[in-house]
């Protein structure tokens, strides 16, 4: 791959107790791109994203396996702190979950524990123009964030994760919650905030993959129930020249 | 078919409907005896009428400071009046004290039958008959016993002049004692349960002992209580260890070690409620806290407690007012039978107002049965307004969680 990579998969296996949800997962995810994990539900996508931020680590009973590389180091060594990590790699979850504080405390509470310095209201201004909010919400700042529309609330959501300044967004089908409208805002954001970040999104809409995704990685159950990783490549390749069976019977609808 | 499963529907809804009318007959029932026997006619006899004391067209009630002195003078012996005069001379003494002084020494009103308030309000024929025929020199008056003097005066065996401030005043501090004590060790244990404690087999077992403890009846608690608090924390508990000058004829048995026994009792309860409450948190709220980068204590703090705090208030108010209620804690751990000061102190003798109504019922003269009576409808006032409480902090938390 002629892009520059930021993370790398390396024989990543996940167990929740004696079951192994995913199975020798190998990529590489390059900077600043947009990669997409599709699949059949159950596939394992959603466990694979929450390794690489290490939000397994509060589910009891899960083992990881493996390695994800980030910055020169294997993010499961010991010394890694995964608080730490978390400021690193944010994440945007599939149903908007917005704090129930009004607008401008949910952007400025996560930079308020990473005791950040700056102007809190510049902040608060920057992030929701960057997640193209500003306008709907500059006169209700202090409102509270629940009275907003999911796909407000969800936008506001990824202004929170990029108030802490991450280098990565994980987002586990954000827009799955929300209307047509509100899913197209939501794809046209992440265009625009890849040039600025890496976001690696879960979505089981292939036509959403196609549209907005650099890279795609498509995962299937084996016998076991295990999620494996079938194809990964250029979005543009994979869905018009697939390689695998599995992926062509897949993205042409003719699956299961 | 269809006949036969709407029969059975309606049926089952007439048993449930029955259930809810006995339920509700019962309550209403339990409140009218209490309302028919704090309010009623008295015959009260004086001891010397006012009007053979004060030879006027006017009453008692109108008459001058230098008057009421000369009543005083006239019907009371002259060392009783040197003693009056010597704790506050007759001339600081207002005109309305030296009245009070009048009606307790010289006119000195006694009660000498009262009925309930249905007899007063059906048969008031048969009243003024009895007034006539067997107390001709006795005056007629419908009294309510719960009056702001019932709640202002400290205990006293004549029925017409005691009153429950000291046993309001205990059962509050108890209930401050046992909240202090109760409400933050809960919360934490939740807390450490809910958050920190990994489920292995110490936890299970805690766990389970916490709900078992939740179980147990009051008078184990009072025990542990006697045990603990009173005899060995003694010195403690009766506050020797912090001064010689305290009065120690309490020994242990003080508004202390009753408080903390109470404390002990609620504090199951509390941390049940308070880890239900921390359940109901949305995983969601967790994860978007930890996916920001936040550490397990900020979470809990910023986060936790904030949305579950309305719902921890209102299970450890229906703590504090289960423990308001409890009566066999309290006598073993040594509440008094017969205290008439107010507390003053944490480590003064006590008694709380479940004891206090149990006692006056236990009396012979009938009136303590209608102080009693007044006495139990402060204490249903009270135990309401805590669970009135706990409904608006649940509502206001519903609403709030809406956005
Ligand atoms: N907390 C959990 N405990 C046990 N099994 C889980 C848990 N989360 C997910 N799984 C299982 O792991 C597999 C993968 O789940 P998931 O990653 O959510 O799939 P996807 O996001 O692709 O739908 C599924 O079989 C699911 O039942
Ligand atoms: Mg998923």
């Amino acid at each position: 791959m002629e892009d520059k990579n930021i993370l790398n998969l390396k024989n990543l296996n996940v167990y929740y107790g004696d079951f192994r949800a995913v199975k020798d997962i190998n990529l590489d995810i390059p900077k600043n791109k947009i990669t997409a994990f599709i699949g059949p539900s159950g596939c394992g996508k959603s466990t694979v994203l929450r390794a690489i931020n290490r939000m397994n680590d509060l589910v009891d009973g899960t083992k990881t396996e493996g390695e994800i590389i980030f910055q020169n180091r294997n993010i499961y060594n010991p010394e890694v702190d995964a608080v730490s990590l978390r400021k690193q790699i944010g994440m945007v979850f599939q149903k908007p979950n917005p704090f129930p504080k009004s607008i401008s405390e949910n952007i400025t509470w996560g930079a308020k524990i990473n005791s950040y310095k700056g102007n809190m209201e510049e902040l608060v201004e920057e992030s929701l123009k960057e997640a193209a909010l500003w306008d709907e919400v500059k006169d209700k700042l202090n409102e509270n964030a629940l009275r907003l529309s999911g796909g407000q609330q969800q936008r506001l959501c990824i202004a929170r994760a990029i108030a802490v300044k991450p280098e990565i967004i994980l987002m586990d089908e954000p827009a799955s919650a929300l209307d047509p409208i509100a899913t197209l805002k939501i794809e046209d954001l992440m265009k625009t905030l890849c040039m600025d970040f890496t976001i690696i999104i879960v979505t089981h809409n292939m036509q959403q993959a196609s549209r907005i995704s650099d890279y795609t990685a498509f995962m299937m159950t084996d016998d076991k129930r295990s999620g494996n990783l079938v194809e990964y490549g250029k979005t543009s390749e994979l869905f018009i020249r697939p390689k695998n069976k599995q992926t062509e019977d897949y993205i042409s609808g003719r699956f299961g | 078919m269809d006949i036969i499963r709407q029969r059975k529907n309606l049926i089952s809804k007439i048993v449930f409907q029955m259930a809810t009318i006995i339920g509700i007959v019962a309550l209403l029932i339990l409140m009218f005896s209490i309302f028919n026997e704090a309010f009623g006619y008295v015959i009260f006899v004086n001891e010397k009428s006012p009007h053979e004391i004060f030879n006027s067209e006017k009453n008692l009630g109108e008459a001058t400071k230098e008057e009421l002195i000369s009543i005083l003078e006239d019907n009371i012996s002259k060392g009783l009046m040197r003693r009056f005069n010597f704790e506050q001379s007759f001339s600081e003494r207002s005109a309305e004290n030296i009245l009070e002084l009048v009606m307790t020494e010289v006119v000195n009103p006694k009660i000498v039958k009262a009925w309930s308030l249905t007899s007063s309000l059906f048969g008031k024929k048969k009243i003024i008959e009895t007034l006539k025929n067997d107390y001709p020199k006795g005056n007629l008056e419908f009294r309510s016993w719960l009056s702001p003097n019932f709640l202002l005066s400290p205990q006293s065996s004549i029925p017409e002049k005691t009153g429950i401030i000291t046993a309001l005043t205990g059962s509050l501090m108890l209930l401050l004692i046992a909240i202090i004590l109760a409400f933050p060790l809960g919360v934490g244990t939740a807390i450490y349960l809910e958050e920190y404690a990994k489920p292995n087999r110490l936890n299970n077992l805690i766990q389970l002992n916490i709900y078992n403890l939740a179980g147990i009846p009051s008078i184990i608690y009072g025990m542990l209580g006697l045990a603990v608090f009173v005899r060995f924390l003694e010195p403690i508990t009766s506050g020797k260890i912090f001064s010689q000058t305290i009065n120690s004829t309490a020994n242990g048995r003080t508004i202390l070690s009753a408080g903390l026994t109470l404390g002990i009792l609620i504090l199951p309860i509390i941390i049940i409620n308070a880890q239900e409450a921390i359940r109901g948190v949305p995983k969601s709220l967790r994860f978007s806290s930890f996916g920001l980068g936040a550490t397990q204590w900020q979470t809990i703090w910023h986060h936790i407690l904030p949305y579950s705090m309305d719902r921890i208030l209102t299970g450890s108010i229906l703590a504090v007012s289960r423990a308001l209620g409890e009566t066999a804690p309290l006598i073993l751990g040594g509440a008094s039978t017969f205290v008439a000061q107010k507390p003053d102190s944490v480590f003064s003798k006590f008694t709380a107002l479940p004891i206090q109504i149990y006692q006056w019922t236990a009396r012979p003269q009938p009136e303590f049965r209608k102080v009693a009576a007044a006495a139990i409808i402060v204490l249903l006032v009270l135990l309401l307004t805590l669970n009135a409480g706990a409904i608006l902090l649940r509502n206001h938390h519903s609403k709030k969680k809406k956005g």
